[in-house]
């Protein structure tokens, strides 16, 4: 079973070559994309099958030993990410089919340059080594940028600027990092990194996981260095968007849940210490920002931040519990936020604007559409059932068992600002008359992909939120494995 | 010899963040690719420097002996072909944006951004549901006219 470990990878790659071979084509190239898709799910399904059976794949590139060769090692943890990471990549193929803020007509390198993307995600959670995860950071660097720019507006053109660099920083910090750890350990590889790392002195671990921690944090999104999230995200066209939103500062939070909670698990308390801060900073900067705003890709961005701080706060705990709940709240909330991104984009087809100030009267003539916004948007507030309710209680409960009452109340304090900004997406796109007297609603829409896309993500968030016990097991499962190298 | 090497990593460092943190466009591009040259050269330095000796096991011979630590070789020179491709396009992406957006100041470059004379408050919704305002112009201070 060693070849099933290199598929995250494999599969998605051969999907990019054959997309950029058939580019002239479009209809031939939508039918690759979705065949490559479908084949990635279908493989990290077997991955997820066989790490959950407690065999997890594992492949060893060119017959190196263990600590030697670049190693490929998904465990619960990592094939959980990578299914996740597999239904954004078809839940955003099949959206790109309505017309819905998809920038038509389709570039003939934005479905490579996607799939570029899914390599680079897939790569960096199914990689076992240090130096192979700045590569696969790299690869999604790359294709994101191409993304960003491939419209050519002057706002994605400074867009990508601002991307590029803050991003390049983050990486140029990670290769600095990794060039520290192994002049420390002489190792790159994280079991052998595991091994080595009791060995280290209080001061060296905490240069090291310093070093790396930043570098990861920068790709999260996390206070202070998130500006070049919010300044860039919503140039995108909508599907792209999602996919981003879900997934690429999730691989950032992946990459210090690692680390902190994995490879270097028994660090000094002060690393511990000083993430929970910067979660807590994160979590309330977020929604400050989010408040401030009326562009609904703005709110929905600062929210992602806002977020962020709730799964860091999780890794900050330094806990099983809390490593758990990271995991929990990663996977509810990839789904919820890039459905979130997509209804809004069909908010902006049906209404004519992400402006909030410029749209309303949505509830009279498509109150479903209201209820779909209403599943993702309460469940990012962690309203009960929903699953953003049971992430938090996993979260805060770990919080409060160990005494942390400021970050708690910093938690809590959120959540309720987080109900204002859901709320006030309600009442100005829903609730309120249309403010131009006219409006009515467009005709010859070509809505039912996007309908269908972001049906199924509420669906899996209701599954999620009705039936938690199944994940939370899986989760717990993969935390104890988490630290136990 | 180490020590040569700090101190051309830490001067090459200085003058990476002192240009990337300049309001130039292209500079700012340069200077992160010096940064870049820098870490590489740190990178460099992670294996120990000592031998020169190439990595090369000797015909009939098993064991590398007194020759330098291959690994941190590959390290570099995979860091260096990533960071050439990405200066290449970072390059291209700065001469678009400053042909487009006709500035090269990265203070001036706010086309992502909210528009600044953007009033942040809550909607129009309706003559009736304004707050009432007092009909005598208020008088500016310092009375300018």
């Amino acid at each position: 079973m060693t070849w099933l470990a290199a598929t995250p990878v494999l599969v998605p790659l051969a999907t990019v070559v054959a997309t950029a071979l058939a580019h002239k084509n479009p209809r031939l190239q939508s039918a690759l994309s979705y065949l490559g898709v479908v084949a990635f799910l279908l493989c990290m399904l077997a991955l997820v099958a066989a790490a959950h059976q407690g065999q997890p794949a594992q492949t060893v590139f060119g017959d190196w030993g263990v600590p030697y060769g670049i190693e490929f090692y998904v465990d619960r943890l990592s094939a959980s990410m990578l299914l996740i990471t597999a239904i954004m990549g078809l839940a955003c193929l099949v959206f790109m089919a309505s017309d819905a803020d998809t920038a038509e007509p389709r570039h003939p390198l934005l479905l490579p340059l996607l799939h570029g993307v899914l390599v680079g995600v897939a790569g960096s959670f199914a990689t076992a080594d240090l130096f192979n995860l700045y590569v696969w950071f790299e690869v999604m660097l790359v294709s994101a940028m191409g993304l960003f720019a491939l419209g050519g507006r002057v706002d994605q053109l400074d867009a990508t600027f601002k991307y590029f660099v803050l991003n390049i920083f983050g990486t140029l910090m990670l290769l600095m990092a990794v060039g520290m750890v192994y002049a420390a350990t002489g190792h790159l590889n994280y079991s052998a990194l595991a091994q080595a790392a009791p060995y280290l002195s209080d001061w060296m671990s905490i240069l090291l996981v310093t070093g790396l921690l930043l570098a990861f944090l920068i790709k999260a999104g996390a206070f202070p260095l998130f500006a070049w999230l919010p300044s860039s995200y919503h140039t995108l066209p909508a599907p792209v968007l999602a996919l981003f939103a879900g997934l690429l500062t999730k691989v950032g939070v992946y990459a210090v849940l690692r680390t902190a909670g994995d490879i270097f698990a028994g660090s000094p308390d002060l690393i511990y210490e000083a993430l929970g801060w910067i979660a807590a900073a994160t979590m309330l900067f977020g929604v400050l920002g989010a408040a401030y705003h009326w562009d609904m890709r703005r709110i929905l961005a600062f929210h992602i931040i806002s977020q962020i701080g709730y799964i860091l706060l999780g890794v900050a705990l330094a806990s099983q519990a809390g490593n758990a709940a990271t995991l929990f709240y990663t996977l509810h909330h990839i789904i919820v936020k890039a459905n979130l991104f997509l209804i809004a984009a069909i908010i902006w087809r049906l209404s004519g604007d992400y402006d909030l100030r410029k749209i309303g009267g949505l509830y009279k003539v498509k109150p479903l559409l209201g209820l779909l916004f209403l599943i993702p948007a309460l469940s990012l507030v962690g309203i009960p059932p929903l699953s953003g309710f049971w992430s938090k209680v996993l979260v805060l409960q770990e919080a409060l068992a160990q005494g942390q009452y400021v970050w708690t109340f910093v938690a809590l304090l959120v959540s309720v600002l987080t109900l204002y900004s859901m709320v006030k997406i309600w009442m100005e796109a829903f609730w309120k008359p249309h403010p131009d007297k006219n409006w009515a609603l467009p005709h010859n829409t070509r809505l039912a992909p996007a309908y269908a896309a972001t049906l199924g993500l509420a669906a899996l968030t209701l599954l999620i939120s009705l039936n938690p016990q199944p994940l939370i097991e899986y989760a717990q499962a993969a935390a104890l494995s988490l630290g136990a190298r | 010899m180490i020590w040569l090497l700090a101190l051309t990593v830490w001067i090459t460092t200085s003058a990476g963040v002192y240009l990337a943190l300049s309001r130039d466009v292209f500079r700012c591009v340069f200077g992160l690719g010096i940064l870049g040259s820098a870490v590489i050269l740190a990178l460099f330095a992670s294996g120990r420097l000592g031998s020169v000796q190439p990595a090369v096991i000797p015909l009939g011979e098993t064991v590398l002996r007194d020759a330098a630590n291959p690994l941190p070789q590959a390290l570099a020179l995979t860091a260096i072909v990533i960071g050439f491709a990405l200066i290449c396009f970072s390059l291209v992406l700065a001469l678009r944006l400053i042909q487009r957006a006709d500035t090269d100041d990265s203070v001036a470059l706010r086309m992502s951004e909210p528009i600044p004379t953007d009033p942040v408050k809550p909607p129009y919704n309706g003559a009736e549901h304004e707050p009432a305002l007092p009909t005598t112009a208020t008088p500016t201070p310092g009375g300018a006219a």
